[in-house]
Formats: C-alpha cells, structure tokens, sequence
C-alpha cells in the first residue's frame, strides 16, 4: 500500500511537470477547455487513488471541456498543509476535500469560496448532520463527500464464549459495563487476556469522546464556532464515565490506547468491543476471522455519534469558469448512483438519503445489513467538533482527555483547563 | 599572481558555498527573527509589529516550557549513552575477529533504515501485550505494559529507540578514527608494559577527542533536530509528555498556521543549538589534541 502510494506520487509530480512544459509549449491547446488541479487525500485502507481516477475519467466523458488532474497528498493533514502552501504560488489546487472540521480555518485565512446555492435541491439532498458541518454565516462551504461516522463493532463468538446473546450489543450505558465485565478475562496474578471494551484514544481523542458527550446530551461547542463548553457538567461526566471504564470496572484497557492498533486488537481477540470509524467496515469484513456485529453505539441520555470526514471546498483563487467547472464535478460525484457505488467501494456513509434509496445501494444491503447502520444512527448524529482556529482548540481538548485518561488530572481539573485554554484561543473570534 | 587577482580568485571560489548558505541559512535565520516581532496575518488583519508579544506568550505558554524540559531529558538520556555505546562497539570490532564484517554490517544497520521504517518496526515492539517486549516479559508473568500510552513510561522509549538508532552511526567514525591509528603505538606501548587499560585512557582515548568532538556536536544537533520517530509513534502525547521542540513548532506551524508563533519558537531552537555548539568548539577545542 505504501510503495503504491509513493509511487503514485512521483507519477503524478513527472505528470505535472509534463504538463507544465506542454502549457509552455503549446499554450492554444489549453483554450476552450477548463483545467482543474484537486487535491484529494486518502484516510482509510482500500483502492482509494484508483476509484477517484476513474471516477474523474467518468466526468471527463461526460464534460469534454474539462480536464481534472487528482493529484494526492498524503494524509488529511499533509492536504491541508500541502493546499494552503500551493495557495501561495502559481500552481495551485481549484478544488480539494479536505477535513469538514477546517471549514472555519479555511474561511479565517480566505481561501475558500461558498458553493453557489441557487440548487437549492441539491444543498438540500444531503442528511443533516453532514451539513452542520459545511454551512456557516448562512453559506454553504463545504460539499459533504467522504464522510463517515463511528460504530461498535463486537465479536460474537466471544459472547456467546461469555454466554451473551451474541447478536445483542450493548444498548445503554449501564448496559455497557455489565456486558464489558462479563467478557473482562484475568487469570489468577491479575492479568487481563481480553478486555471487556475499548475506545481509542491517541491522535484524535476528541472524537470518539465526542460519541460520549453526543449520548450524554451535550454539544461541545456552538454553530458559529466562537464558543466551546469543555467544563459543563455533562461532558465532565462523560469524561468521567470513559475513566471509570478503564480505573473504576476496569473493563478497558488503562492509559492512551492505540488508534491505529485497535482493529488488531480486535482481530487478535484482544478486546470483544471496540468504537471505531464506519471507514473500517470494510477492513473489518476482510481480517475478522470470526464472526462479527455492527452496530449503533449504546445510549445514555440519548444516542448518537459525531459526523467525520472530508468535504469538497472551491478555492479563492480559481477564476469563475474553473470555480463552475469544479462545482459541477461535485454535483456529478454526489448524484445518488455514484454516491452509492462510492459508500459501497470504500465503506463511507454514502452522503444523501436518496443513495440509499437506489437499486444498487439497496441489495449491497440486503447482502450486508452492517451497511445500514451508519445510516440509522444518523438522524442522530451532530457535528464534529469544529471552531475557528480548530486545530489548537481541538489540541486543549486532545490533552485534557489524555491528561484524564492517563490519571494525570481529575476530569473536573481536566476539563476545565482545556475550557480555559479554548476561551483564551477563541476571544479574538466572538467580537 | 597580483594581489587583486588573487583576492579575485579567492572570491569566486567561495561564491558559490557563501551564495547558497546566504540563500539558504542565514537569509531565513534573519527573516524567522523578523517574524518573530510581527503578529500573524489573519482575515481583516494584517500582520503588525508587535514587539516581544510573542515571545511574553511563549514564555505563558506551558506546552513550550513543557517541551523544552523533555528535550533536555531527550538530550541527556540519548547523547552519553549512544556515544559511549558507539565507543565499545567500534573498539570491539576493531579487533580481529571471525565475522567482524558481520559484526559491522549489523551495528550499522539500524542507521541505513528510514526513520520512519524504523518508528513503525518500534510501534510493534512497543505495543501492548501482543508486542515483543510484553511478549517477553509475558514469558516471566510480567504483566502487559501500555508503553507509549502512559506519561511515565513514553519519553523513555523515544530514548531508548534513538540510542538504538544512532550508536551505529557514531561507531563509524569512532572506528574510522580507529583504523587510522599508526600501530606502532600499541607496539611501543606493550613493549614498555602498559595494560589494555591504561593504553585506552592514556593515548587511544585522547587520540580519539576530535572524533569525540565531532560526534558530541552531531549528537546534540540530533537531539533536536530528529522527530520523525515521534510523529510517527506518539505525535508529542499524551498529553504533551513527548512533545518536543522541534514537533511543536510544526504542529503551530503547518497545524495552527500560526507563522509569528512558530517563528519565535525557531528562534529559540536556534539559540539553543547555537550556543550549544560555540560551547562546544570553545571548550573542548582546548582539550583536543589534532596531530
């Protein structure tokens, strides 16, 4: 996967350069004809640069005067750094998807322009929650593309092992821990050989304690992203309640635990529950040797989980043609079908009710019923928590959630730094 | 050759090395200062000289002094150890033994591989309890450790990796230095009588100082300047407890986009490195004996 990936990129930088000489060379051939640079990263396992080239050869079929060069990144965060730099020079991207939580980034250092929301039936065809994410000062900025949200996936042989009902996970939080304890194993020095549960908790843990604060009835932050409420009373508790878990019941495994490690964990039976992304689905489906659940997360004064992933977002910098032309090219990949074909290859939500309502979408269900779940769980689901200056406000929340979890700090103290830290950093914005 | 001429001369040869450090260091070093004591430039707001602001916010700001703490520690658990490490391994496989190419090959190794090939080889080993270290501990009913998740235990695996990594890099040039000693001197040595040991400390040793030197200064110019292995395994957590220098200052610049920031904290890492190294050459030049 990796070589692929690197060689890929060094395709595509020869690729540029090529092009780059061939504008020099020839520069009436580019007339009538609209050319856009995007920017694309690719976040989860599976043939993801494949199924976007094809994908721009579809739209260049079907639109002869528009020529769109996929050019990938890296990860999401290399996309964005990589963007903004490229925005400074001559050569830049029209069009990209990026995180749907940059959106305030993106509008703070005035690099994007809002889609043009005279299709006021296309804004509309989206699910709700992805569009929190993508409309701010009554626009709409971002395009909802590859979006995903979390779920619990179980291991059924480990209980019925434990003699649970194995086609029943969890439904509530108390209901959580009782199940967790029973498919907790020590042996007779305390060790523990299987964890009832776990819930990652390095890189981002922000939002899968956002699936937390979700249940508890709890926003963490306001639409116009000037304003967090780290310190409430409930999201304290919910911190609380993802500690007790490991220090308290000791059902979940103690200190950061590995995002990346997890769906091993998993595999190697390590731990019967795990929270992760809908975008593992598919990894899941190929390396679980043993029979598996999905499903919605349990409920504590509601359900529900955040909304993730990327959106399509139009740069400043392209001319109106170039802006029309990169519209135009997330309209076509957005269409019910082809939002359908994308969720099916890749595993990700597909993004409008309608895609669910096709042909195809609806026997790729009826073969894997976990497909849908995501698609229950969203009615309700809320925002990933986004603000202006993002990335910082997200880090204060990031290590008061570690500094809990490691026991550094009590989550009353944890919280309320990262509150007081996240009010200092967003002052400038709530003029 | 007129002495015009030869001033000539001397210009266009250094040219090309002075035009590129010019370009390429101290150009940027002088534009980071500059930076430095402007705000950063935001929507609607320009950026504006705001004197030491950034710097009064840097010495406010905890994550910084944090950073700066587990650096030092980073340095004084990596540089002693590698070096010395290095120091052994090159005068064992100096000696003539079978396989010593082997020998060699292998300490090296761990320098040839990428680092972050390395980081992800060391996610394995650190991982708990299918991890080769809790695998081995396992064998002695040692219970499973969550290595890199725990605030106490994760700066010490960022040290021990890079002690791992950078001993056989400092062992060539020990070795290099080594096989370039006349052996007359063992000889004459042996013929007045002196022991293995006196032999090491009383001429290998002092003979070996401007590789000790060379090595010291790499070393510590490693320390903070090497952060692909964090990255990769911790990304400075949790909870900022292997957050060092040099990761912060891009996460505040490519993350946080905050320029000015980013180049106050450079700043610093330059002064440090800076003063490290005058220390350095000033000091130990004294105690090195060049032939």
């Amino acid at each position: 996967m990796t070589v692929s990936k690197f060689g890929r990129r060094g395709f595509v930088a020869g690729g540029l350069a090529l092009a780059g000489a061939a504008k020099l060379a020839a520069p009436a051939l580019a007339q009538g004809q609209t050319r856009l640079n995007f920017f694309y990263p690719v976040a989860v396992g599976g043939p993801i640069a494949k199924l976007i080239d094809t994908m721009c050869a579809d739209f260049e079929r079907e639109n002869p005067s528009i020529k769109v060069q996929p050019i990938y990144t890296g990860s999401y965060q290399d996309t964005i750094a990589k963007t903004l730099t490229a925005l400074k020079s001559n050569d830049f991207p029209h069009f990209a998807i990026l995180l749907s939580t940059d959106m305030f980034t993106l509008i703070d250092e005035d690099v994007i322009v809002p889609f043009d929301d005279s299709d006021q039936a296309w804004i509309k065809s989206f699910y709700p929650a992805f569009m929190e994410n993508s409309q701010a000062e009554g626009k709409t900025w971002g395009i909802p593309f590859q979006r995903s949200t979390i779920v619990q996936y179980w291991n059924k042989e480990l209980f019925k092992e434990a003699g649970l009902n194995p086609d029943v996970p969890p439904k509530t939080w108390a209901d959580q821990i009782e199940i967790a304890q029973k498919l907790t194993k020590r042996d007779a020095s305390g060790n523990t050989s299987q964890w009832g549960m776990q819930i990652p908790s390095s890189g981002f843990p922000y939002w899968l304690f956002q699936a937390l604060t979700t249940q508890n009835d709890v926003r963490l932050m306001n639409p116009e992203g000037t304003r967090t409420f780290f310190d409430d009373p409930k999201v304290v508790e919910a911190l609380q309640y993802w500690m007790d878990l490991s220090m308290k019941h000791k059902v979940h495994p103690t200190g950061i635990v590995e995002w990346g490690t997890t769906p091993r964990d998993f595999f190697e039976r390590k731990v019967a529950i795990m929270w992760t992304t809908t975008g593992n689905l598919t990894n899941v489906k190929t390396n679980a040797k043993f029979d598996f659940g999905v499903g919605m997360m349990p409920f504590g004064r509601r359900g529900g989980s955040p909304t993730g992933g990327g959106n399509f977002y139009v740069f400043k910098k392209a001319n109106a043609a170039e802006r029309a032309a990169a519209t135009a090219f997330a309209k076509f990949v957005t269409q019910p079908d082809r939002a359908a074909q994308w969720g099916i290859d890749t595993g990700y939500v597909a993004v409008t009710p309608a895609a669910f309502e096709t042909q195809r979408m609806k026997d790729y269900v009826a073969g894997f019923p976990a497909a849908a779940v995501a698609r229950d769980q969203l009615p309700l689901a809320w925002a990933e928590l986004s603000t202006h200056d993002n990335q910082r406000v997200t880090k204060a929340l990031n290590d008061g959630l570690q500094a809990g979890l490691t026991g550094a700090k009590p989550a009353q103290v944890a919280m309320a730094e990262a509150q007081r830290e996240a009010q200092r950093l967003l002052r400038p914005f709530q003029r | 050759m007129s002495k015009a001429r030869a001033t000539i001369y001397g210009w266009l040869l250094l040219g090309p090395a002075f035009v590129l450090l010019a370009a390429f260091t101290h150009w940027p070093a002088i534009a980071t200062l500059y930076h430095s004591f402007h705000s950063t430039a935001r929507r609607n707001r320009p950026s504006v000289y705001v004197g030491l602001d950034n710097y009064q916010g840097m010495i406010d700001d905890p994550v910084f002094w944090q950073a700066l703490i587990n650096n030092f520690w980073y340095a004084v658990g990596t540089i002693p150890v590698s070096v010395a490490l290095a120091l052994l391994m090159a005068l064992w496989v100096n000696e003539k033994l079978a396989g010593r190419t082997w020998l060699r090959l292998a300490y090296f190794t761990p320098t040839v591989l990428p680092m972050i090939a390395v980081a992800n080889i060391w996610l394995f080993f650190y991982t708990p309890d299918y991890g080769l270290f809790d695998q081995i501990r396992g064998l002695f009913g040692l219970r499973a450790t969550n290595w890199l998740g725990e605030p106490g235990t994760v700066l010490g695996c960022l040290i021990v990796m890079t002690v791992w990594k950078e001993a056989g890099f400092f062992m060539i040039f020990y070795l290099a230095a080594l096989q370039s000693m006349p052996p007359n001197l063992a000889e004459a040595a042996a013929i007045e009588g002196c022991g293995r040991w006196t032999f090491f400390r009383r001429v290998t040793f002092p003979l070996l100082m401007p590789t000790t030197l060379f090595v010291l200064v790499n070393a510590v110019i490693g320390a903070f300047r090497m952060v692909d292995h964090v990255v990769a395994l911790t990304g400075g957590g949790p909870n900022n407890a292997s957050m060092l220098l040099l990761v912060m200052i891009y996460d505040v610049a490519f993350r946080y986009w905050d320029v000015a920031y980013a180049a106050t904290l450079t700043v610093v890492l330059l002064a440090i490195l800076g003063s490290v190294a005058l220390i350095q050459f000033v000091v130990l030049e004294k105690r090195i004996h060049y032939r």
